[in-house]
Parts: C-alpha cells; sequence; structure tokens
C-alpha cells in the first residue's frame, strides 16, 4: 500500500484531501492528513469578528467533519520532515513514511519578530489574524474611549493581503454608525508604497481611505514597538504614535518547516510558481499559504492551486511530464463597509482591473468597485466555502484559470469606459507612457489628501 | 516603453524608472541611478548589497527581500537604511537593475 501524505488540514489540505481520494484508487494509496488539531477556522470570518457581526461558533467547525470517507486523519505535532528518508517525523519520536507528500501548513502571525510588539499585546496592541485575538480586540474597540486607531502592516506578505484595508473601512463605518468617527483618528501604516501591491487597484483603494478620512503612511518598516511609549518606530527614524495599535505582524510559514531545513527566511517553501511541486524534492508539493509563491495567500489562491496539483500530482505518479500550470489565480471580494464590498480577480501577469465577473456585460459582479451585490457575495461565500469549497467542488463560472473576458484595462488619460471610477491625479514622475497609470499614483493620491 | 538616458548608456525604463531590461544594466547606470536617489556614492557596502541582490536573482528568479539581506547576513536591516535611505528595497533593486519588488500581493 503506498501513501499520500497531507500536512495540514486547512483549508488547502482539505481540499486536496478531497480531491485525490476520488482519483486515487483506495486498493493501492492509503490518503493519510495529519494536523495539530481538530479546528477548522473560515479564516476569512476573523475580520467580522471584532465587530460583533460573527462570534466564534459561527467560524469554528471541526476538520474531521470536511475529510472524505477513506482518508485517516491524525492529530499530532509533526516535529520535522525527513526528505531524504521520505518520512515524517512526530514529537512523539514516531514516523510515518510517504511515498508522495503535501505541504499544506498554512503561515501564522508571528508578533515576536518585531522586538516590543509582544509588551502591549492585547493590552495596547491587537492582532485579528487569530480567533482569541479577534475577540479580544472586539472587547477593547467596546470599551474604547477615543484617540487615535493606527491599523499597521509589518511586512510582506501576509495572509489576505486586503484584509487590514477591510479593517480600515469597517472600523470608519461603525464609528459613523455609533456616531464616534469624529473622537477617534484612523491611521493605516503600511511598507508598500499605496494601499494595495498592484497601481490599478492601489489607486481605487487609495482613493477609498481618503475619501474616509484614513490618513495613510506608506513604505513605513517598523524597526519596533514602543509599547510603554505608545508608539511604532520605523528604521528610517519615523515615528507613529497610537491609543490602539491593531497590526498584522510579520506572517511565516510553519515552524516545522524551519526544524527540516525546508524553508526560506520566512519558513516558506521553495515552490515551483507553475507546477506546484518542490523546487528540490520530487515527491513534495506544496500548496496555499505555505508556499513561496508570489500569488496571494488567500483561500481563493489555494483553491485555484487545488485542482493544479491535483493533475500534476497524478501526473508524477504515472510519470508523465507535470503539464498542468498555476497562473496565480487570485479571487477576493474586499468589504467596505456600507454593506458595500469590491471584488477583485486576477493572476500573475494581470492585475485587479475594472470590469464585471463572472460575465462580461452582465456580470453580475462589477469589480473594483463597491457594490452592494459583492458584499452579499462575501456572506454567501461562508456557506460556499463549507459545501463546496473545502468538499473540493468547482465553484460555477469560476475556473481555476483567471479569464480576460469582462476586465477593462483603464486608459491613461481615464476617457475610456473602464476609466470611471478610477481618480485622476497619480504623478507619473519618471518615463510615463506604460500601460497602466503607475503605482507611484497610488501613493501620490494618498499623499496629497494626507 | 520609456527611455532614459544615463552618461553614454540609453536604458529602457518603467513608470517608475527600473529598467526592464537587465542586459543594459552597467555600474556606470547604477552609479547614475544611485544619484538620482539622492546617493552621492556608491561605495563598497553599496557594491555588496547590490552584488548579492543580482546573484540572488539569478539564483531564485525573485528580488531578495529585507528579510533575506539581514538573515544571509550580507547586512542588518538598520545598515540596509542607513545605506539606502528612504526605501531601501526599492532603491537597492532599482539600482541593481532589477524589476520593482513584487512585494508578494
Amino acid at each position: 500500500m503506498k501513501r499520500l501524505l497531507i500536512l495540514g488540514a486547512g483549508t488547502a489540505g482539505t481540499i486536496m484531501a478531497n480531491l485525490l481520494r476520488r482519483r486515487l484508487p483506495r486498493a493501492e494509496w492509503a490518503v493519510t492528513v495529519v494536523d495539530r488539531d481538530n479546528d477548522h477556522y473560515y479564516q476569512p470570518g476573523f475580520l467580522f469578528v471584532p465587530f460583533g457581526f460573527y462570534g466564534r461558533e459561527d467560524i469554528v467547525k471541526p476538520r474531521s467533519k470536511f475529510l472524505p470517507r477513506g482518508v485517516e486523519f491524525i492529530v499530532a505535532e509533526v516535529d520535522r520532515i525527513d526528505p531524504a528518508a521520505s518520512k515524517v517525523l512526530f514529537q512523539d519520536g514516531s514516523d510515518l513514511p510517504y511515498d508522495y507528500l503535501i505541504v499544506a501548513t498554512g503561515a501564522s502571525i508571528v508578533p515576536s519578530e518585531t522586538p516590543g510588539m509582544l509588551d502591549g499585546w492585547r493590552d495596547t496592541v491587537f492582532d485579528f489574524y487569530t480567533a482569541d485575538g479577534a475577540e479580544a480586540l472586539g472587547e477593547k474597540l467596546k470599551a474604547f474611549p477615543g484617540g487615535r486607531i493606527v491599523i499597521h502592516v509589518n511586512e510582506t506578505p501576509i495572509k489576505c493581503p486586503v484584509a487590514p484595508l477591510e479593517f480600515a473601512f469597517f472600523c470608519d463605518d461603525c464609528l459613523r454608525r455609533h456616531r464616534r468617527r469624529d473622537q477617534i483618528d484612523l491611521v493605516y501604516v503600511t511598507p508598500l508604497d499605496g494601499a494595495f501591491t498592484k497601481p490599478v487597484a492601489s489607486k481605487v483603494l487609495g482613493a477609498m481611505l481618503a475619501e474616509k478620512r484614513i490618513e495613510m503612511v506608506t513604505e513605513f518598516n517598523a524597526e519596533r514597538v514602543d509599547a510603554a511609549a505608545r508608539k511604532i518606530v520605523g528604521y528610517d527614524g519615523r515615528e507613529v504614535p497610537y491609543d490602539l495599535l491593531v497590526t498584522v505582524p510579520t506572517n511565516m510559514g510553519s515552524e516545522m518547516i524551519e526544524r527540516s531545513g525546508m524553508g526560506d527566511e520566512f519558513r516558506f517553501l521553495p515552490t515551483d510558481p507553475k507546477t506546484l511541486r518542490s523546487k528540490k524534492w520530487e515527491n513534495i508539493f506544496a500548496i496555499g499559504d505555505a508556499t513561496d509563491l508570489t500569488s496571494s495567500k488567500a483561500g481563493s489562491v489555494a483553491h485555484f492551486q487545488a485542482e493544479i496539483l491535483a493533475e500534476n500530482l497524478v501526473g508524477a505518479i504515472e510519470g508523465k511530464p507535470l503539464e498542468a500550470a498555476f497562473d496565480g489565480h487570485s479571487n477576493c471580494f474586499i468589504e467596505a463597509g456600507k454593506k458595500k464590498a469590491i471584488l477583485i480577480d486576477f493572476n500573475y501577469d494581470v492585475e485587479p482591473l475594472p470590469g464585471m465577473f463572472p460575465f462580461a456585460k452582465v456580470g453580475p459582479m462589477p469589480l473594483l468597485k463597491p457594490s452592494r451585490i459583492n458584499h452579499i457575495g462575501k456572506a454567501v461565500f461562508r456557506w460556499i466555502y463549507w459545501h463546496v469549497l473545502l468538499p473540493g467542488r468547482p465553484i460555477p463560472f469560476v475556473p481555476s484559470k483567471m479569464k480576460m473576458a469582462g476586465k477593462k484595462r483603464p486608459v491613461e488619460d481615464g476617457a475610456g469606459s473602464a476609466g470611471k471610477g478610477i481618480p485622476e491625479g497619480g504623478d507619473r514622475s519618471v518615463g510615463g507612457g506604460d500601460r497602466s497609470g503607475g503605482s507611484a499614483g497610488g501613493a501620490a493620491g494618498a499623499s496629497k489628501a494626507r | 516603453m520609456a527611455q532614459k538616458l544615463y552618461g553614454a548608456t540609453t536604458v529602457d525604463v518603467d513608470a517608475e524608472g527600473f529598467l526592464t531590461d537587465f542586459a543594459q544594466w552597467t555600474r556606470e547606470v547604477a552609479a547614475a541611478i544611485a544619484k538620482e536617489e539622492g546617493i552621492a556614492e556608491l561605495t563598497p557596502a553599496h557594491w555588496k548589497v547590490i552584488d548579492y541582490i543580482q546573484k540572488d536573482f539569478k539564483e531564485n528568479g525573485q528580488v531578495p527581500s529585507i528579510r533575506k539581506l539581514n538573515k544571509s547576513g550580507v547586512i542588518s536591516t538598520k545598515e540596509l537604511y542607513d545605506l539606502f535611505p528612504g526605501g531601501p528595497a526599492k532603491k537597492a533593486a532599482k539600482i541593481s537593475g532589477m524589476k520593482k519588488p513584487e512585494g508578494c500581493v
């Protein structure tokens, strides 16, 4: 009996177990999944907890419930992978050999990477990337008397790169509804040169921050947090004072990857961006947040990668060349407040663009523009996540490969129809004339608003 | 595609002045970009960083992160900020003839 071993029963690992149990003959292949606990969190739900939209019970279910029959689920702490011997060693001293291994161990926040950050932890410094953190932040916000809330991204890459923006928009909306917005300053601090990594979306999102009077501090790399003086100090000497710091600490891969000596400087596994095979070991594949790919660290990405990985893993077993290629496809809803959300859809080569999704002209979901239907889409997505995405079923009309239909690149002078909704006023400092507005535009637009 | 003239060399650049073709990069172009970025002279310490970035890109196809520069023992993050004031990741990449670091989405 051969064994396919999957480390991690989060979004990516669960989808892979479902897809591959269907494809690998049961008489020949055992499918084994290992995780350290049996709590599967719907991570996109963390954002909603501090604002009271969801409680913890709404976003957690047993991991075992989403693994199909014929899959062995082991709850244990893995010490390390021994790739040369094709086996995994557990902390209790036992081991488990594999024929093929899928690393789906995700990424998590590591506040200890920033000196001083833990000094104020859950006192004046909070995260919303864990269930505990999101709950604690909710309590803090209820009792917050007023002052300066700083929403901070410590270092890229982070999981769900738009989550801190959504947090800022929700905060603004929530404070307005409670008529407390005037007593509270909102500041968004990022190491990027704008609200987002890609130029067109950066411009749209940067303009939304400005419109909501959320101050933006860009290209800020925190050297340390001074919790006693309540400020973050940048490497360049700049200081950002806060009364409440809502931070997204450095995100890193599993410590187990580091113990195995297999990770990069973020403990992510070096992975071929197209085939999803480990760059070093032929019988190891990786998926989702655990990889070092430049695609977004998000559930939708894991879902799109899953089909490619299943194809290539079956190909590898049969000794065929790995032909399926991941294109970097990502798709996410960005909550914009006022019961509206923005939808973005992009890949390695095509940045998020305005247009309609999933069908050109008829949509019904507009891209890169706040709309009610996108907000409803995000709400419905929680149901889709448990019932369609995790079981590895296709989402209707949303294939793994990104489609260009319905997307429009804004014209430089903004004269084209797609230019609507893209605010003017980016200064194109050098060169100009490139195909896009230039990401300097996003930063410039925002700094003007300061 | 925009072009820029540095000394006697014409190079293709993107909207933000990053070289689009590394084959056009020379040490003189690097020095000229550095001047534009407010670095009067490229010292051996600068060159150590530039050489590492170029070597790492050749091996891995990605511009190394500040964390990687720090962890590989090339330079501490604090020193990197002293050498390339402002945005060291972007500035060092630009001077090294790299595309703008993706910073991951």
